[in-house]
């Protein structure tokens, strides 16, 4: 067992009681418990357990709803959730090590308060915070704000690679802000009067097409300097998203060959925003099912499709098996060129015990897994170093 | 029989970025770090205050076009901070201050129910208006609002809110596995909200909080913002006054309820509160000139006066006499960002007055600042500022104090160790939370749902 051969990065991603829509009735699910905090430090605590990089926290502003453009009137799934920003502010001072990286909608919400709200917390988990940005192509959740119109839309339409560009423009805007103090503009200095250096403070006059934004941030350049970006992509202009913007993304391959191809657009995109010297770790998405006993994940599988009435169909590719098979198919898709994968659990209080007490235990004796954290902040967990900020003079 | 003894409700107001705040002090420490947070709401909660207050201001304030440097800056996000301390704290309340013009009451309604349940009912929201394009500059909208529009779009933002948390009742989630019945209503969170300001419709995505909706803060003295917080607040934030003025201001307020179907109980009165301790009056009153010498230096004093004269004063010696010249009045002014600009309704007469009562004392700037510019509210030994607190409530000058420490974080340490004692020991203060929520701390009823008054109108009719 000698040093990892290269380093694997392991995300879990929470939604719920998981992500099959019948897992709320699963023996082991806490359904009645999704809007307290004692659940949500349960999760993240089991995460830490596992010396995971990361868990992401899935959140929209509509309540949850089957159709894609409208509510629907189902009562036999999960409907409810909390503001994914405050769960993850609710658990920090409870873990120590541990990525919080909850879900903001680009396309409606405010990116001052969106930039300062992920600052704070960095602040409050010392430098452990990211956002995964998420664009909103629904109607009925452009009408709970009532200040745009969003048509439905085709994957295909320009509408969409707008929502897109309005994100990239969302996260420049992020990202200016956290750099609008200097790490050092607080000077404090008794003998001139000045609590800082306003030369160090800066306006960010960001001018695009669907917003500005001048600056500065009211709050102080976070821990990290630049907390971690991400996105979940699956097509070209989620990808370009990706290489313009994020630091990790999330992407759906089906296997080894998907993972060339989209790996090669990714770069080549990143080539194109003048990225290609940049880190960006491209996690592959993974439902998962598992459980120690040959065929016993399939057997859980078909019994809650049977439950929720119908197959379950995901975005990203779904596995049932043991967690040393989960093994196999992780290393292959690294070996394909990913940084590693983020894991969506069917159930989550069934999955993620044996993610943290099997997979995890499995990477670790294949040499291909930390064995301990080694760094105190997300971006060090990443490999990525505290960036310079961009606007101190050189 | 005496009626119990009136309870006196506290609220620790988290230091602010002004000049209040002394970072000067070798005690003061950072005002950005989680640390100092904690320290300050963990001994708010440990001398069992009803609830911690943070203020809110959504762009750095400026004069003569720089930014402002001399007082303490930099704030977390509010929504933020409040979550990370429902984490380390158990049953204080988390009070933060959300502008209605610069956020869309969806967002907010739904940020305030996810506090709730994450802090086991103990969210309060001070609603805040503003119009100024200034501000606005930070956001999606600009600076969009007319300003006759503020208090309108406020009202009409807080009764958004209102109808969106009423939108669950509270008894839709039923997660029975076996029957595979998760919500018992198909409609649960149903709204359609249209008003001069919002056109808003769907499904609100959080089930009902702990306390119905968070307690709801208001501030301002003016006609329109007290009959504002009679209509719909649980506790009314003001600027502290004397005795006689306290009085007055209560019976206005609390007269006022009767009209919206509301008792005296239903509003508490807070005023905010600066106060200064000493093993004797002489010492806390030599300490307090110290501290008002701190907040006040000889650069504030001038940036003060430039408030008041809308002109560069920087060539002034703060040592010397005020300025002979008027203020100039006119529409841009010199200082943004900053609510106390506002107060100065008329310039040239209140320059007037400071000149007065300059030349008749013999004042320099900095000295005649530091007397027009807020002198500590309490002053004196733990006893005696205890008596004076414990004498504002039992005589109906307020409901309580919100206190204004001017140290980070250990400001409040002192009141909480010596203070605090003393009113419990004379029952006017709680000795352990009985309650949990918020609402409990502030003696407040709890707030029915929309069945739950449509059943009790139905019963009355």
């Amino acid at each position: 067992m000698g040093e990892p051969q290269s380093t694997l990065h392991l995300a879990v991603a929470l939604d719920g009681t998981g992500w099959h829509p019948a897992s709320w009735r699963e023996p082991g699910a806490r359904p009645a418990e999704l809007l307290t905090a004692a659940y949500w430090t349960d999760l993240v605590q089991e995460a830490e357990r596992g010396l995971l990089d990361l868990v992401t926290i899935e959140d929209s502003l509509v309540l949850q709803s089957e159709h894609r453009f409208e509510p629907d009137a189902r009562t036999d799934r999960v409907r409810g959730r909390l503001d994914a920003v405050l769960v993850a502010a609710r658990v920090a001072p409870l873990t120590e090590h541990i990525g919080l990286v909850p879900t903001a909608v680009a396309t409606h919400t405010e990116p001052f308060h969106v930039s300062k709200a992920i600052a704070t917390l960095d602040y409050v988990s010392t430098g452990r915070a990211g956002v995964r940005v998420r664009v909103s192509a629904r109607p009925d959740e452009a009408a709970l704000f009532g200040r745009r119109e969003i048509p439905p839309v085709r994957l295909e339409d320009d509408a969409l690679a707008e929502l897109f560009d309005e994100a990239a423009d969302y996260v420049e805007v992020l990202r200016r802000l956290w750099d609008s103090w200097e790490d050092d503009a607080e000077i404090r200095d008794v003998a001139t009067g000045r609590f800082v250096d306003r030369d160090k403070l800066h306006y960010i006059d960001f001018d695009g097409a669907q917003f500005s934004v001048r600056g500065p941030s009211i709050t102080p350049r976070p821990p990290q300097g630049q907390p971690i970006v991400s996105a979940l992509a699956h097509r070209t202009v989620a990808y370009r998203l990706l290489a313009r913007a994020a630091d990790v993304g999330f992407v759906t391959p089906r296997g080894p060959s998907d993972i060339e191809a989209i790996l090669r657009e990714i770069r080549t995109e990143q080539a194109a925003a003048g990225r290609a010297d940049d880190t960006v770790h491209v996690l592959g998405d993974l439902l998962v099912f598992l459980d120690e006993g040959a065929g016993a994940a399939a057997d859980r599988k078909a019994g809650l499709d049977e439950l929720a009435g119908a197959e379950l169909t995901s975005d990203a590719r779904i596995f049932t098996g043991t967690p040393a098979q989960l093994a196999d198919v992780v290393l292959e898709w690294r070996d394909a060129g990913l940084s590693g994968v983020r894991l969506r659990p069917a159930g989550v209080t069934h999955d993620l015990p044996l993610i943290t007490g099997g997979l995890v235990p499995e990477l670790q004796r294949r040499g291909a897994f930390r064995t301990a954290y080694e760094a105190d902040t997300l971006r060090g967990l990443l490999g990525l170093s505290r960036p310079a900020n961009r606007y101190a003079a050189a | 029989m005496s009626r119990p003894r009136k309870q006196i409700h506290l609220a620790a107001h988290f230091p602010g970025v002004n000049n209040t705040t002394v970072w000067s002090d070798p005690a003061g420490g950072s005002h950005i770090d989680f640390r100092s947070f904690t320290h300050f709401a963990r001994t708010a909660e440990r001398a069992k205050f009803d609830f911690l207050f943070l203020a809110e201001g959504l762009r750095l304030r400026l004069q003569n076009g720089e930014i402002y440097d001399l007082d303490v800056m930099g704030r977390p996000d509010t929504f933020t901070v409040l979550a990370a301390l429902a984490a380390v704290t158990d049953r204080l309340g988390l009070a933060g201050t959300i502008n209605s013009t610069f956020n869309e009451p969806y967002e907010v309604a739904r940020q305030f129910a996810s506090l709730d349940h994450l802090s086991g009912g103990r969210a309060a929201w001070n609603v805040v208006t503003s119009w100024d394009e200034f501000t606005g500059e930070n956001f999606r909208r600009g600076g969009f609002l007319p300003q006759e529009k503020r208090y309108l779009r406020a009202k009409e933002f807080l009764a958004a809110a209102q109808e969106l948390w009423d939108s669950w009742s509270g008894d839709e989630i039923v997660a029975d596995a076996a029957s595979g019945t998760f919500l018992a209503d198909p409609d649960a969170g149903r709204f359609r909200i249209m008003s001069d300001q919002f056109d808003i419709g769907g499904r609100f995505s959080v089930p009902r909080s702990p306390q119905g909706r968070p307690v709801i803060l208001q501030a301002g003295d003016s006609e329109e913002g007290r009959e504002f917080a009679a209509s719909g607040a649980d506790a009314i934030f003001t600027r502290h006054g004397t005795l006689e003025a306290g009085r007055a201001f209560y019976a206005d307020v609390k007269a006022r309820l009767a009209k919206y179907g509301r008792s005296a109980d239903d509003l508490k009165i807070m005023p905010a509160a600066t106060f200064v301790l000493g093993d004797t009056d002489a010492e806390a009153h030599e300490k307090a000139d110290v501290i008002r010498h701190q907040q006040v230096s000889g650069q504030t004093a001038i940036k003060f006066l430039e408030q008041l004269w809308n002109r560069d004063l920087s060539a002034y010696d703060p040592d010397g006499p005020l300025p002979e010249s008027d203020p100039l009045v006119g529409e841009s002014h010199i200082s943004r960002g900053r609510a106390s600009v506002r107060q100065h309704r008329d310039p040239i007469a209140t320059a007037r007055e400071w000149r007065a009562l300059a030349e008749e004392k013999g004042l320099s700037i900095r000295e005649l600042i530091i007397q027009v510019s807020g002198r500590q509210s309490f002053i004196g030994t733990p006893a005696k500022v205890a008596d004076a607190l414990d004498e504002f409530v039992q005589t109906d000058a307020s409901d309580g104090f919100v206190l204004v420490p001017h140290i980070t974080p250990g400001g409040l340490d002192e009141f909480a160790d010596t203070v605090v004692p003393l009113l419990q020991e004379r029952g006017a203060f709680r000795a352990e939370y009985e309650g949990t929520t918020l609402r409990e701390h502030l003696g407040l009823a709890p707030v029915r749902s929309a069945a739950e008054r449509s059943a009790a109108e139905g019963v009355r009719s």
